[in-house]
């Protein structure tokens, strides 16, 4: 069930006209109170682009907890996500901060148990990409060339099978369905289409892996113009719609908003230390207020 | 252009790049490989198509990006695509030449470990993770691996396999499946090691220039094998050092 039914009853407080086959746009505060509860396997993903982090911001301010945190590339959002013990595990393919080096704070999770030990499933690339398509397509498994002769067999969950048809060995990894997925796009209109353009990552099957879907926008246009190369996403398999504007920085809205490299390196010193940390969640994050 | 003296890191990229004057298409990382191949496109393959892991296909950047998905790389691509697209229709069927990779250590038949130094459980270290390597390595034409030249790099034997370089040696990749040839070589900022055609074990075959052979031995984990005939790589060409500095400089 999904978009309009669904938005009825989660919202079925609100006073607003309802139309089925849209999703609802709602402000950020509420659609995640209503959509990510504590102990959910959430996926906020964005690969180096779009990257939700005011959605995941949010998150850290109602103080959600005990999480399963799915991303193929968690970076700087997860690490605050770990970093403030909202995560209680992780399934990831590529733990860093691009260009830069260490996520120190999801290192210190798994090197010290700081601020919490977290339980770690991780897979490489491709695996993922295959977890998430073979969720999209409600199919319990995925299939690839991969994993073979790495140390991954033994501390992830993959199994070889043969082709009946060539008799070759094949990788197969368990479908990924998240509780819910969030993800940040460019622009919506008013029944909660979405459009997102530029590097597009895995957005697209994870929305359609999950069971509920949140999207935050740049924009709201009365109109969504398609575009070449174009991902779009029909507001009937989604939720709530938040508008975010500047929602994805210091990642980037292509077109909209600047990657802030700036930011990406000095969030090396920022999350090296625990109490520099803390500090800059107190200030930066638990101190403000959602947009929109 | 800086008159400054050659560096190590400096003749490591230059190396990395002529490695790419007849690739079509190389995937890489950022760093060094990334600098390398912007480098090759500019100065001896303009054809060549770069592959980011971000699902920017024969992107065009004028800066060296900090990230896989800067924003010039989207704008500059002939196209963008999916992270599954980029895996299952370019990678793993083969139609990326080179692969180029990093790691945090690399063992003497070039396999790979960016995983955990330390046990897996209850690690000294933890490093980021297999990314895109392990499809990368197997799928690609060849593979051609940058890394630092020291002992704590190039080990004995990994904390952990990432990614299958050559296995256990000869035989091993066709027992696997696996369709690319594997590393070709493993360019650092002493020389550049190759795999010994019979046994696939890796072998010193150059050095830059003004390295002894005997630096580079001592600065590798296990016993480096030497090739008959050590050549001396031709150092950076006026040009191409200022064309690396200049596009490091942007």
């Amino acid at each position: 069930m999904r978009g309009g039914a669904r938005i009825r009853r989660l919202f079925g407080g609100r006073a607003c006209v309802l139309i089925a086959n849209m999703a609802e746009i709602v402000p950020l505060r509420e659609a995640v109170a209503e959509l990510v509860r504590d102990g959910d396997a959430v996926a906020l993903e964005g690969f180096t682009h779009l990257i939700p982090f005011a959605a995941g911001h949010e998150l850290i301010r109602q103080g959600r907890s005990e999480l399963e945190l799915i991303r193929m590339t968690p970076d700087i959002l997860y690490d605050q996500l770990i970093g403030v013990g909202a995560c209680r595990r992780l399934v990831f393919s590529y733990g860093g901060n691009p260009g830069v080096g260490s996520l120190h704070r999801f290192r210190d999770a798994i090197e010290n148990g700081w601020p919490r030990a977290i339980e770690i499933e991780e897979h490489s690339h491709a695996g993922m990409a295959n977890r998430y398509a073979a969720g999209a397509a409600h199919l319990p498994c995925g299939l690839l060339r991969g994993y073979r002769g790495t140390d991954l067999v033994a501390h992830t969950r993959v199994a070889f099978i043969q082709c009946p048809f060539t008799g070759e060995e094949l990788a197969v990894v368990p479908a990924l369905a998240p509780d819910v997925t969030v993800i940040h796009a460019q622009e919506a209109d008013r029944d909660g289409n979405v459009q997102l353009w530029g590097i597009p990552g895995v957005q697209k099957e994870a929305v359609l892996a999950a069971d509920r879907v949140l999207v935050t926008v740049e924009r709201i246009v009365d109109r969504i113009e398609p575009r070449p190369g174009g991902v779009l996403i029909p507001g009937w398999v989604i939720d709530a719609v938040a508008l975010a504007p500047g929602g994805s920085q210091p990642s980037y809205s292509l077109d909209i908003t600047e990657r802030d490299n700036d930011f990406y390196m000095r969030w090396d010193a920022i999350s090296r230390d625990r109490d520099a940390f803390t500090s800059w969640i107190d200030t930066h994050v638990r101190g403000k207020t959602a947009v929109a | 252009m800086s008159t400054a003296a050659l560096s190590a890191a400096e003749a490591q990229t230059v190396t990395a790049a002529r490695r790419l004057a007849r690739a079509r298409s190389v995937f890489i990382g950022v760093g060094r490989p990334s600098t390398a191949a912007i480098l090759a496109r500019a100065l001896y393959n303009p054809r060549l198509v770069l592959v980011y892991e971000s699902g920017t296909i024969g992107a065009k950047p004028f800066h060296i990006p900090l990230s896989i998905g800067d924003g010039e790389l989207a704008h500059t691509s002939d196209l963008i695509v999916s992270v599954p697209e980029m895996f299952n229709y370019w990678i793993t069927p083969g139609r990326i030449d080179v692969g180029c990779l990093g790691a945090a250590q690399v063992d003497r038949f070039a396999n790979l470990n960016s995983t955990v130094i330390g046990d897996y459980a209850r690690p000294k270290t933890r490093l980021p993770g297999a990314g895109g390597a392990p499809e990368i390595a197997a799928g690609c034409g060849e593979v051609v691996v940058i890394v630092a030249h020291d002992r704590r790099t190039l080990v004995q034997r990994l904390d952990f396999v990432t990614t299958v370089g050559h296995g256990d040696g000869a035989g091993a990749r066709e027992r696997l499946g696996f369709r690319g040839a594997g590393p070709t070589a493993v360019i650092t900022e002493l020389g550049v090691l190759e795999p010994d055609p019979q046994t696939r074990e890796l072998r010193l075959t150059s050095v830059h220039h003004g390295v002894e052979v005997g630096d580079a031995v001592a600065a590798t984990g296990w016993e480096l094998r030497v090739a008959e005939h050590v050549e001396v790589i031709e150092p950076p060409s006026v040009d191409e050092l200022a064309a690396l500095r200049e596009l490091s400089s942007r």
